[in-house]
């Protein structure tokens, strides 16, 4: 007995001591050899699966480019896929690293729940997909309905912040996972399904028959949906926040996958500096001074990711609209490089 | 140190390290040492973990605005309501599952096991395919299967099954009038009540007339008529001061009445069925574990085969039936948090879902719902404890 | 049977009752009037149910083609799917050419517990020690890699194989665990008994699903920065603790079915403590509560479904992610009878067995 206590008080002692040296998120990832990424259950566009497991989407490719900027290879990461209730208590205690699941940044999650957020990778809003047979054209005509959605999002309050406000009545229904809140909409329990409007034309997808289901033109909040990191370290929401930067100035320069490596003989200063050519912005970060090259040339910048993933080369379709770069008219802006 | 002690006393004593009492009294404090030890290290892990990352802590977040909707709500809830609300609203409605899952699992269950012992052949088969099948398929699967294989054979409201007009069942629910009291209504009640007491004291002395004269009142059914006819009888005289609220097809959705929604309709009967394949069981081994000498004695006494069912074996069974009925029902309550699979908005699916989320506040919610649970655990083991204690055999 | 014969001559059949089918009719399902209106009502009652159900599930399914495409005019169902993708129910996301390490694990298992369960195969403590001891290693090193195999990630388990990973062990862990909560519960020290009740009575008392949520997305809280498990690792812990308070109460009820006479002549003949239980008392207890322990197995089994919340992808969680998929939208009925269907066989093969071991293990011990 005593000897046994004695081993179990020695682990205990080790483990403490061990657990006492306090690693950034950083050193943390690099002793790991791989980011741990949080993704959502499947939303197509984002982040999904494919039926061997392997992850794509828009949201998976900025983990990716966290990995490729910090390891120089896009496959070191690992995905954790969260439902939205489990995503930022997921976060909170450490079991990722990144949550990059289409969370909307908000006053609320960004000051109290000990997190960070840190960039916008897609501008959205929520909408509303609803039965065509109903006959309805606009979200004003919704009263009375009943509407399904995923518990613990921004939407469930969004629905009664704008019911309340236009006076009309609703019932929630709030599934704990998003594919049986679609799959209750499309068995008829709601007329409405209601979530980010990307989602919408993502979640369509897995309905019985897409074509007779139709997203009202309606936007009734802003969803600035983005990477979510630990508060308290700035060097790893700096990572992740120029990862995203990175891919929206490679975007403005013209740097693809495809071009990545003749651009480095670019007699441009911009894109020298961008891509460590002459300059190492990757230093103040701890990375390497090819951080960016690696980011474009294995994951590509913002508008490839974009187009394969939720634009026109997918089977979403979605435009570009507020997701264009600021020069043609839409958010997507980047600090300089410099 | 242990040979000096030899060395020093006079007579042949057992060691310190052998003797039990010292032993016992070691290994106690070790324990105490390692589990306090544990503890601590683990909080004083979460503070340094809370501290580091800003995380909000304490209970003062119930008292903010909760800014969802819950889809039923037995007490006046809104989104202007506090967490503290929705809490309250979530616990009732994990209690209401519950308690109905009870009483429906135990009288379903009850019929089953004692089908089980039918002498009808067909009867008993049946009842032993129910048992097998439901016992052994995950409830979480049965609760889907109840919930979307229901929900898809259900029709749209606007085509919803009706039944004199004025009950629907639909896709969004089972629709029930609702009544609505009127003044007068009062009086009904009071009659309620008077009927209520006068039938307790019938009870009473019928108990206490067959105790002295050995002659039995029917109680029970006369009971029943009270009940029923009293408040009846008031009623018709005074008019009948109540009228009933219909649901009605208004845009959507029905309107008015009372609504019994899918979610909840799916839950208790999955809860239900799946518990009463095991409370049936349990009948059935109670039932058998009667001597059946105690019902040919109390047949040849003059019983009834009613009564004898009732007076004679039921009793003794209770006594081998109560306990595990007790962790029948404790499961009961915890498989209901499984209903936040299916939005139904309970414990689980709106106090650990939703407002975890939006607060973030993980430990401080989940020692809430963890407290919960057990509170009620406790509660109903303590209730059964006392009726398992009631029944007991009195050993002389 | 009730009726012992006591009279000297030959016991004659009873006047007035019919052999044959239709006396066996008679008395099994017409004997009164009131039988008679149950069997009319069970027979109308299958008559509504088998045929439609038969017809769905058999006549009027389909079995052939790859897609759904296949099944678009059949009113039946479509077995298709269940078809497609079996593999994935089976194995998860494990890779094609590595499933033949799953398939020796399950193999080796199954012939260990064969072995060490059935009353005919000799040598019981060396199949259910390997069992315990050798057979985690094994299955670990080929379900995971390392040792020359390629490694196969935990987040690629899955289906039935991730659920019999889980319950397995589960029960494994919890055993140990069990039996020392026992122990510790029928202690006379007051601290230790005080203990032990806490953790069960706590663990019993609240829901599985708070259980796994702790452990798969707060247990980070509690430890120090830096310390991590792997997902499935954490779901285990969880699982293996829960499970062990509910194996405690059923390794405590074999306890207290050992006379107090054992004991106390154990002690008599000098034994200590840990001789008395290791040698007297818990090789007894144990052997009557392995039928205990086959149905906290089966109980385990199911609620193993609940690691799909989550987000481990048992065979429910695989059939969910499966119907969702666009290509087979609509197929969730026929994915959920296949997985009601296999969780019914594998329960019912394991309580037929535990109720046989019931019965042949009554060796009197048992205090009524």
């Amino acid at each position: 007995m005593n000897r046994i206590t004695k081993l179990a008080l020695a682990t205990l002692t080790t483990i403490t001591l061990a657990g006492a040296a306090q690693a950034s998120t950083l050193d943390d990832v690099k002793k790991k050899g791989f980011v741990q990424c949080g993704v959502s259950q499947g939303l197509a566009g984002f982040s999904s699966p494919d039926d061997k497991g392997n992850w794509s989407g828009l949201d998976v490719d900025l983990c990716r480019a966290v990995a490729a900027a910090v390891f120089g290879n896009p496959q070191a990461v690992k995905f954790t896929s969260l439902s939205a209730k489990e995503r930022f208590t997921a976060l909170q205690s450490g079991e990722i690293d990144v949550l990059s699941r289409n969370s909307t940044y908000t006053i609320g999650r960004d000051t109290s729940l000990g997190l960070d957020f840190v960039a916008v990778n897609y501008y959205d809003g929520q909408g509303f997909i609803v039965h065509k047979s109903l006959g309805v054209k606009s979200a004003k005509e919704l009263n009375g309905a009943s509407i399904c959605t995923e518990t613990g999002t921004t939407t469930e309050l969004n629905i009664a912040d704008y019911f309340r406000s236009h006076k009309m009545e609703y019932k929630a229904i709030a599934f704990s996972n998003n594919d049986e809140a679609v799959a209750a909409y499309d068995a008829g329990r709601c007329d409405v399904y209601t979530t980010d409007q990307s989602g919408l034309y993502a979640n369509r997808l897995k309905m019985a028959k897409p074509e007779e289901n139709i997203v009202l033109p309606d936007i009734i909040s802003k969803e600035p949906l983005g990477p979510v990191v630990r508060h308290g370290d700035n060097q790893w929401g700096d990572i992740v926040r120029w990862a995203h930067f990175a891919m929206v100035t490679g975007e403005e320069m013209g740097i693809t996958s495809a071009n990545a490596k003749d651009m480095l003989k670019s007699e441009n200063p911009e894109i020298r500096r961008l891509l460590g050519v002459d300059d190492n912005l990757g230093q103040g970060m701890g990375l390497p001074k090819e951080w960016a090259f690696n980011i474009l040339s294995q994951v590509g910048n913002y508008a490839e990711s974009f187009e394969r993933n939720v634009g026109a080369k997918s089977p979403l379709g979605i435009a570009r609209g507020l997701n264009a770069l600021w020069s043609q008219g839409g958010l997507q802006y980047a600090p300089p490089a410099r | 140190m242990a040979v000096e002690a030899k060395a020093t006393s006079s007579a042949p004593r057992t060691p310190v390290w052998r003797d039990p009492a010292i032993r016992s009294l070691a290994i106690q404090a070790l324990l105490l040492v390692v589990v306090l030890g544990a503890g601590w290290w683990l909080l004083d892990n979460t503070r340094q973990n809370l501290n580091r990352q800003g995380i909000a802590s304490g209970f003062g977040f119930l008292d903010h605005t909760a800014g969802f909707a819950i889809v039923m709500h037995l007490i006046p809830y809104s989104e202007a309501s506090s967490y503290g609300m929705a809490l309250g609203v979530a616990l009732i409605n994990t209690l209401l599952v519950t308690s109905l899952g009870i009483f429906l699992a135990t009288v379903i269950g009850f019929f089953v096991g004692v089908a089980r012992l039918s002498s009808n052949w067909l009867v008993a088969r049946l009842a032993a395919f129910y048992v097998e099948a439901l016992r052994n398929v995950p409830l979480l699967l049965q609760i889907f299967f109840w919930y979307f294989a229901v929900l898809r054979a259900l029709p749209p409201p606007r085509e919803s099954v009706t039944l004199f007009g004025a009950f629907f069942l639909n896709l969004r629910g089972l629709y029930v009038p609702a009544p609505v009291a009127a003044s007068g209504f009062g009086l009904v009640l009071l009659a309620g009540g008077v009927a209520l007491v006068a039938a307790l004291g019938l009870g009473l002395w019928a108990r206490r007339r067959r105790v002295a004269t050995g002659q039995d009142f029917p109680a029970a059914a006369v009971s029943l008529g009270l009940l029923i006819g009293l408040p009846l009888l008031v009623a018709a005289a005074t008019g009948f001061p109540m009228s009933w609220e219909l649901p009605a097809l208004k845009g959507f959705n029905f309107q008015g009445g009372l609504v019994l929604i899918p979610e909840f309709v799916a839950m208790v009967l999955a809860i239900s069925l799946y518990a009463a394949a095991y409370i049936a069981e349990i009948v059935r081994s109670g039932i058998l574990a009667v001597n059946r000498g105690q019902t040919e004695a109390s047949l040849a006494l003059g019983l009834s085969p009613a009564q004898t069912l009732r007076l004679v074996v039921v009793p003794q069974a209770l006594r081998v039936i109560v306990p595990p009925l007790t962790s029948q029902y404790l499961n009961i309550l915890k498989n209901s948090s499984l209903a936040a699979a299916i939005a139904y908005p309970e414990l689980v699916s709106v106090f650990a879902g939703t407002v975890l989320n939006q607060t973030g506040q993980a430990i401080e919610v989940m020692a809430i719902t963890m407290a919960i649970y057990l509170s009620v655990s406790l509660a109903i083991s303590a209730f059964m404890n006392w009726y398992n204690g009631r029944n007991a055999l009195r050993e002389r | 049977m009730d009726a012992q014969g006591t009279s000297q001559g030959p016991i004659l059949p009873p006047a007035g009752v019919v052999h044959g089918p239709l006396g066996w009719l008679r008395a099994n399902l017409f004997s009164t009037p009131f039988n008679s209106l149950l069997t009319v009502l069970c027979l109308y009652l299958l008559w509504i149910t088998v045929p439609p159900l038969i017809n769905w599930a058999i006549i009027d399914a389909t079995v052939s083609g790859t897609d759904r495409t296949a099944c678009a005019g059949a009113s039946g169902a479509c077995w298709t799917f269940v078809k497609m993708r079996f593999g994935q129910f089976i194995y998860g996301l494990y890779p094609i050419e590595e499933r033949w390490r799953v398939n020796v694990v399950f193999a080796v298992g199954i012939l260990l517990v064969l072995a060490a369960l059935s009353p005919r195969v000799p040598g019981k403590l060396w199949s259910g020690g390997a069992f315990v001891f050798v057979f985690p290693v094994l299955a670990y090193v080929l379900l995971g890699g390392g040792l020359g195999l390629p490694v196969v990630e935990t987040r690629l388990w899955g289906g039935l194989m991730l659920t019999l990973v889980v319950a397995t062990t589960a029960t494994v862990v919890s055993l140990p665990l069990g039996i020392i909560l026992a122990l510790a519960r029928s202690s006379r020290m007051p601290i230790v008994k005080g203990t032990a009740v806490v953790f069960i009575e706590v663990v019993r008392g609240v829901p599985m699903i708070t259980v796994l949520f702790m452990a798969s997305v707060m247990l980070p809280l509690f430890l120090p920065p830096g310390m991590n498990f792997d997902k499935l690792m954490r779901a285990l812990i969880g699982i293996s603790l829960f499970a062990s308070a509910y194996m405690a109460e059923v390794i405590r009820g074999g306890l207290q079915a050992i006379p107090r006479g054992q004991i106390e002549a154990a002690q008599a003949l000098g034994l200590n403590y840990t001789r008395t239980m290791g040698l007297i008392v818990l090789p007894q207890a144990l052997k009557l509560v392995i039928p205990g322990i086959v149905n906290s197995f089966i109980s385990l089994f199911k609620d193993t479904t609940l690691v799909a919340i989550i987000g481990l992808f048992d065979l429910l969680g695989m059939v969910q992610t499966a119907s969702t998929n666009p290509e087979w939208l609509g197929s969730s009925v026929e994915g959920y009878v296949f997985a009601a269907f296999v969780f019914g066989c594998f329960c019912l093969a394991m309580s037929r067995y535990s109720q046989a071991l019931e019965r042949r293990l009554e060796t009197g011990h048992r205090r009524r």
